[in-house]
């Protein structure tokens, strides 16, 4: 009886991936026919993915991407999951992926590289700042005056520049573990970082530390847009983009942010 | 007969310098050969012109070569000042371990326990622990700065090995001269300077370039711990562009510091071996 039910299930299953794979616009433009492989960091961070474990669907990306992959007709079990760093997304060559996301900002230096989709979020930049330096004011003046940090690999690196323009040289590190362990050790006073990841990583990974400002996503004239990163040329990005667009005007992707992401606006803006 | 026949050159000098012709035209001709292969095959590849892009971007080497050359003046400095002190520290570890009176037992065995440690930790797992762990333990500015802990990091690893190079050189003394210097009424501490550390020293000066230049590559370990040297500048702009292009640029820059250095330190190891024939 239960065999005959599993069988009734498996080609019930075939079925409906058969039945879309025809139809849709991703048909045939995926790496594995009926599989949509998306890639994310590894480890993948909180808020972006929970537990380091895309597969749940928690997390805002991880909910992202299968609600993306559902608006393009996969179901959730042909979701593939792989991992990439940075340097394996942008090195020339084939890919190991349908998209990649891991809070791509979306620059036009590396749309010459790479295709973006249509961005799926838009990132304000926030400043992090540890215990001793919890009562600096958020302006542009008293920033300037702590002792930067930041993640290398970010395009924290060129906003600091820019808009702070810090009266020390920042220091810069691989990723966001060493950040912590830089402004634990008090090496450095404050660090950029897009506002979710530094809402997350004062209230569990640095004790005494504060979100003390936000930069308004909108005034400056490159705010952070993340973006599905993909092969230069690759056809299903018409795909991909017609997905996040429909998810953003049924107001999904509203819904995924206020789910996922805390709310942000008891952070001050930087002025 | 043969000498007024050859202008003065026997047979076999003339057969010699035919076979060196002969070798000479086969080098170069293999030599070209080899490289019009590369330079005409390795272009059909098909992913060569993404390669090219990627890699070996004229614009974004232009671009970011002077940046790159400005981060460089941090990793000269960090190599400056590592450098003595990894010989004096390497030097005295080398010292201890040679240390012949029974009361200095211990420090005979710190010597050993120090050398085991720190040659078998990989560098990077040094750099961290000492360069995040000891800052961490709540020194106050400018005590806890990445450049001072990174640098020890260097220190203890590189004076693991230099302090090995030593010893190898004492050792290469020969047991004799110690002992007619003893008996000349020479302490123990005048053998070791007078006698046996000016020869040792002379001898691992090969060996030991090549540790500068093992070092010169190693300071852009510091990079994971805050300071921005070429490595991290490097890493910065291939985000930003999305290009590998900013580490050849930097690997040229290596290479021009450490291609003369390489060269020195064989000519300095062929001028022993030509010494001690």
């Amino acid at each position: 009886m239960s065999k005959t039910l599993t069988l009734a299930a498996t080609s019930l299953a075939l079925l409906s991936t058969a039945a879309f794979a025809d139809g849709h616009c991703a048909a045939g433009k995926t790496l594995t026919d009926g599989k949509f492989t998306i890639a994310t960091g590894n480890p993948a961070y909180y808020p972006w993915v929970l537990d380091d474990a895309p597969e749940n669907g928690q997390g805002f990306e991880a909910a992202v991407a299968y609600a993306v992959a559902e608006e393009m007709g996969f179901a959730a079990e042909d979701v593939v999951w792989v991992r990439s760093s940075f340097d394996e997304a942008i090195q020339p060559g084939a890919k190991e992926f349908d998209v990649n996301m891991q809070q791509y900002s979306i620059t036009p230096e590396r749309d010459q590289v790479v295709d973006f989709s249509a961005p799926y979020y838009t990132a304000p930049m926030a400043v992090l700042v540890g215990p001793n330096a919890t009562e600096t004011e958020p302006s542009i003046e008293a920033l300037k005056g702590l002792q930067w940090g930041a993640v290398g690999t970010t395009t924290a690196v060129p906003k600091l520049a820019s808009v702070i323009q810090p009266d020390n040289d920042p220091l810069l590190y691989g990723d966001n573990a060493d950040v912590n362990a830089a402004i634990s050790a008090n090496q450095i006073d404050a660090a950029l970082f897009d506002l979710p990841t530094a809402l997350f990583l004062s209230a569990v990974m640095i004790e005494g530390s504060k979100v003390i400002g936000q930069f308004p996503a909108d005034a400056s004239d490159n705010p952070d847009q993340f973006g599905m990163l993909m092969e230069d040329g690759n056809p299903l990005k018409a795909c991909v983009d017609e997905a996040i667009a429909a998810l953003d005007s049924n107001g999904k992707l509203a819904e995924i942010e206020a789910k996922w992401l805390q709310d942000t606006t008891g952070v001050p803006l930087i002025k | 007969m043969t000498k007024s026949q050859a202008a003065g050159q026997t047979r076999r000098e003339r057969y010699e310098a035919q076979q060196r012709r002969r070798s000479l035209i086969i080098a170069a001709s293999s030599t070209v050969f080899v490289l019009a292969a590369l330079v005409l095959l390795v272009p059909l590849a098909p992913g060569w012109q993404k390669v090219q892009l990627s890699f070996f971007n004229g614009e974004v080497l232009l671009k970011t070569f002077p940046k790159l050359l400005e981060a460089f003046r941090i990793n000269v400095m960090i190599f400056a000042w590592s450098a003595p002190a990894i010989a004096v520290l390497g030097l005295l570890i080398a010292l201890a371990r040679d240390a012949k009176s029974p009361a200095l037992f211990p420090l005979r065995i710190f010597g050993a326990a120090f050398t085991d440690i720190f040659r078998g930790v990989p560098v990077i797992l040094t750099v961290y622990l000492i360069g995040f762990g000891i800052p961490g333990l709540g020194l106050p500015r400018p005590w806890n700065s990445p450049y001072i802990w990174g640098s020890l990091a260097l220190i203890l690893t590189y004076s693991a090995y230099v302090a090995e190079i030593f010893r190898s050189g004492i050792d290469s003394v020969h047991h004799s001269q110690r002992a007619a210097a003893l008996s000349l009424g020479l302490s123990e501490r005048q053998v070791m300077r007078d006698v046996v550390l000016p020869q040792a020293v002379r001898n691992v000066v090969p060996s030991q370039m090549n540790m500068l230049i093992a070092l010169q590559k190693d300071v852009s370990l510091l990079s994971f711990i805050g300071p921005v040297e070429i490595f991290r500048q490097a890493g910065v702009f291939k985000s930003l562009l999305a290009n590998f292009t900013p580490y050849v640029g930097a690997a040229i820059i290596f290479l021009i510091v450490t291609i003369p250095a390489t060269r020195y330190a064989d000519h300095l190891m062929a001028r022993q071996m030509r010494e001690r024939r």
